[in-house]
């Protein structure tokens, strides 16, 4: 008994101890949950056709992935972190304080953000203007001079022209970068159109940026979660609804939901590339240089992602929704990767 | 009449038909809450076999293709590896445009877009598998894209489209029609790591994951689990420490599971470097988590034991030790595996916890030791239910069928086991 005890614990130790030393022979890859569809779809490409393990993906969040990828340099941290935004001059002080000091930025496309409602009903038209209105927290009063309480409470009442239906929009909790986006592109792009808000911008930044960014908690937004495909069932039931999410998941559900005109232009796939849909945002991904040559695959994972069959105009992850470069750019994203050019700290 | 008039037989008569009311009131209400929480259950379970049951089967195409090794550039006597460098996607795009009759160029994207992106991959593990097919025929069912499987399997019967082009479905229904195409049992599902293409996707990796993890929680919380019931109960002094002790273990049982996620992250992973993601990490995790649960149904299971057993080993001179070893500890046995099982099946439910250590992750290679990266069961569901393709719905709770399955296994062996083992005294 005491024998088996005292073995049990020594295999248990050297068993813990081995896995803690070991050498991770696949690429980690951590970040943002928009990028996590497309990372997925090559990671796993990567791992049929090469003879490489399947890189690790994990969705993490846009800044949960760069507080990891920047806590050092090593095995132990990932080697590769996905963003739906780029990366702040904190989260580079941060990195180059753990010692990341080389970091490779790679531009992998766009993602449009579509405020849909469910097909059934008549799609509408709106301006960004129209969209700051109707979901900001407070909104300047009749006479211009002073910011109220947002009191809207149709969209007919934030423009005479749009139907008599209730302000119901399902999006994204704040911790989200979709939101994050959306509020910056849309609504900040809304609130920019009203001159007396406007003018607060070269007084008081602060307040501008709380003012146009800062979304009603009065039940007209309903934060629905991260779960998109939640928002786009609950919209086919709801036809009065709207919701907020990716274009790819607009793109998967084409027949239950429609996207809204904004500022007049449809989210078509066109449109987005083209720059012509307001409330698009680049992704990204972030390469430790330090880690390439130690983890292998590495580069050959980064050449996959880049070559025109990945991220090209005909690429695979065009079909799984993601909006692509231009040709050029593309080519241009490709040899850099390939240089390993880093970003300046 | 006044009731001090009334005897008190005929009181008892009187207030006999307002009791017999009032129990048959409160019978209803029971019945009422169990018939409520059937209905609860009935609802929860057609939704998901609604939804999940179709998961099981598969959208195939039955095959006759000539494996020519001219165009691939291979021969019978090629290597492994040339065989599996070969070109099996311009192979098979070809064959499909052919069938299709497809001549202008959109038609020809649309017909190589109905098959899987993994159907190459196949041919090309049936001609490794056999190689004498080269230069001959291979007969295969290859698996058809998601859009092409949620077509014949939803919308087909509604007259809808799906994602599917008019010359698309014109196609299809010709094949129906000859027989060639039609659903198989979904093997794929269960022995593939999971995948972006949902045709692909499995929860063979997520099952491996989850039994790596079970492992290593079982094996540690088990003997920590009733090392400390046994102490708690038999050996340690009655005084204010023991309470203190008592206390925290009720505590913990309570404490919300997110927050042994953060401990992990601090200490194994911060502290130790475990790896993320990994069963270990995983299992550490869900060890701290079951800990408290198994202690106290083994405290619960030790106390159970009558005094005379304990009174009587020790009369006939057995050591403290041999006491509990030799006749506590079997008696007791029976109740600590229950809690024990338990436990573990509300370990195997966990999704909180291990989104900290990293388990939330695309792991498509199945893992085979503790040191591998995997993620779990309910981690993959999760997952899934996240995905923009809508054939992941369906799979999202294809998955949720399984890991119900499990747990209705365990909650059963429980159950099996206290009802065989259990002693009455």
């Amino acid at each position: 008994m005491k024998h088996i005890v005292a073995a049990g614990v020594v295999l248990l130790a050297s068993a813990v101890s081995s896995v803690a030393s070991a050498e991770r022979s696949y690429i980690s890859i951590v970040g943002s949950s928009t990028v996590y569809p497309f990372s997925t779809v090559v990671a796993e490409r990567f791992g049929k056709a090469s003879g490489f393990k399947t890189p690790k993906v994990e969705s993490t969040g846009t800044g949960g992935g760069l507080k990891l990828f920047c806590s050092g340099v090593g095995e132990a941290t990932p080697d590769i972190t996905n963003a739906s935004r780029p990366i702040k001059d904190s989260e580079k002080q941060l990195c180059a304080s753990n010692g990341v000091k080389e970091i490779v930025e790679v531009t992998i496309g766009y993602d449009g953000i579509v405020l849909a409602n469910a097909a059934s009903s008549p799609r509408m038209e709106l301006s960004v203007k129209d969209i700051f209105l109707a979901l900001a927290k407070v909104v300047p009063s009749a006479d211009g001079k002073s910011l109220i309480e947002n009191p809207y409470k149709t969209w007919k009442d934030v423009n005479p022209a749009l139907p008599n239906v209730a302000i119901k929009v399902m999006g994204p909790p704040p911790t989200s970068g979709t939101r994050d986006a959306f509020a910056e592109l849309a609504m900040e792009g809304g609130c920019s159109q009203i001159p007396m808000i406007k003018e607060m911008k070269a007084t008081n930044e602060e307040k501008f940026k709380a003012v146009c960014m800062g979304v009603r908690e009065d039940g007209a937004y309903i934060e629905a979660g991260e779960n998109d495909n939640l928002i786009v069932q609950k919209l086919g039931a709801d036809p009065e609804s709207f919701g907020i999410f990716g274009y790819s998941f607009l793109e998967q559900n084409a027949d239950k939901v429609q996207g809204s005109k904004i500022n007049g232009v449809e989210p078509t796939f066109d449109a987005i590339v083209a720059a012509e849909y307001p409330v698009s945002r680049s992704l990204y991904f972030y390469v430790k240089k330090a880690h390439v040559g130690v983890i292998p695959g590495i580069q050959e994972y980064l050449a996959e992602f880049t070559s025109a069959k990945a991220m090209g105009e005909e690429g695979y992850l065009a079909d799984k929704g993601m909006i692509p470069l231009t040709e050029a750019d593309r080519a241009k994203v490709e040899a850099s990767t390939k240089a390993l050019q880093t970003i300046g700290m | 009449m006044t009731d001090q008039q009334l005897t008190t037989r005929a009181k008892v008569e009187r207030s006999m038909t307002r009791r017999r009311r009032a129990e048959m009131r409160f019978r209803a209400y029971g019945v009422m809450s169990i018939a409520f929480g059937l209905l609860c259950l009935v609802v929860l379970f057609s939704n998901i076999l609604g939804q999940g049951l179709s998961t099981f089967r598969q959208t195939v195409l039955e095959v006759n293709l000539h494996i020519d090794g001219d165009a691939l550039g291979i021969s019978r006597q090629s290597s492994e590896a040339e065989i599996s460098a070969a070109d099996y996607e311009t192979l098979l795009k070809n064959f499909m445009r052919e069938k299709a009759g497809a001549t202008s160029r959109d038609d020809r994207r649309l017909a190589g877009t109905l098959v899987s992106v993994g159907a190459p991959w196949q041919i090309r593990d049936a001609v490794l598998a056999n190689t004498d097919v080269i230069g001959d025929h291979l007969r295969l069912e290859i698996i058809m894209d998601d859009d092409v499987d949620q077509w014949y399997k939803h919308d087909r019967d509604i007259g809808q489209p799906g994602r599917l082009k008019d010359n698309q479905i014109k196609w299809l229904e010709s094949w129906i029609a000859d027989g060639s195409l039609h659903t198989r049992f979904n093997t794929t599902f269960f022995v593939n790591g999971d995948s972006r293409e949902p045709e692909l996707a499995g929860i063979r990796g997520a099952i491996a994951g989850s039994l790596l993890t079970m492992l290593v929680t079982f094996l540690l919380s088990f003997p920590i689990g009733v090392a400390a019931a046994i102490y708690l109960e038999e050996f340690a002094p009655r005084n204010r420490m023991t309470e203190i002790v008592e206390i925290n273990i009720n505590n913990l049982a309570a404490v919300p599971s997110i927050t042994f996620g953060l401990l992990g992250l601090a200490i194994f992973i911060g502290l130790f470097g475990v790896a993320r993601s990994t069963p270990l990490v995983g299992g550490l995790v869900l060890t701290l988590m079951t800990l408290p649960t198994i202690i106290i149904s083994g405290r619960a299971a030790i106390k159970a034991v009558p005094p005379s057993i304990r009174e009587a080993a020790l009369g006939l001179g057995a050591s403290r030790m041999q006491m509990v070893f030799h006749h506590v500890l079997p008696l007791a046995l029976p109740g600590m595996l229950t809690g024990t099982i338990i436990g573990m099946a509300q370990a195997l439910g966990e999704t909180a916890p291990l989104l900290m250590v990293g388990m939330i992750a695309f792991v498509v290679d199945v893992p085979n030791f503790i040191s591998d990266p995997a993620t779990v069961l309910p981690v993959q569901i999760f997952l899934w239910s996240d995905s923009p393709e809508r054939a992941f719905t369906e799979r999202t709770s294809g998955a949720i069928i399984v890991l119900l399955a499990f747990l209705i296994v365990m909650n059963t062996a429980a159950v099996w086991l206290r009802r065989r083992l259990e002693r009455r005294w």
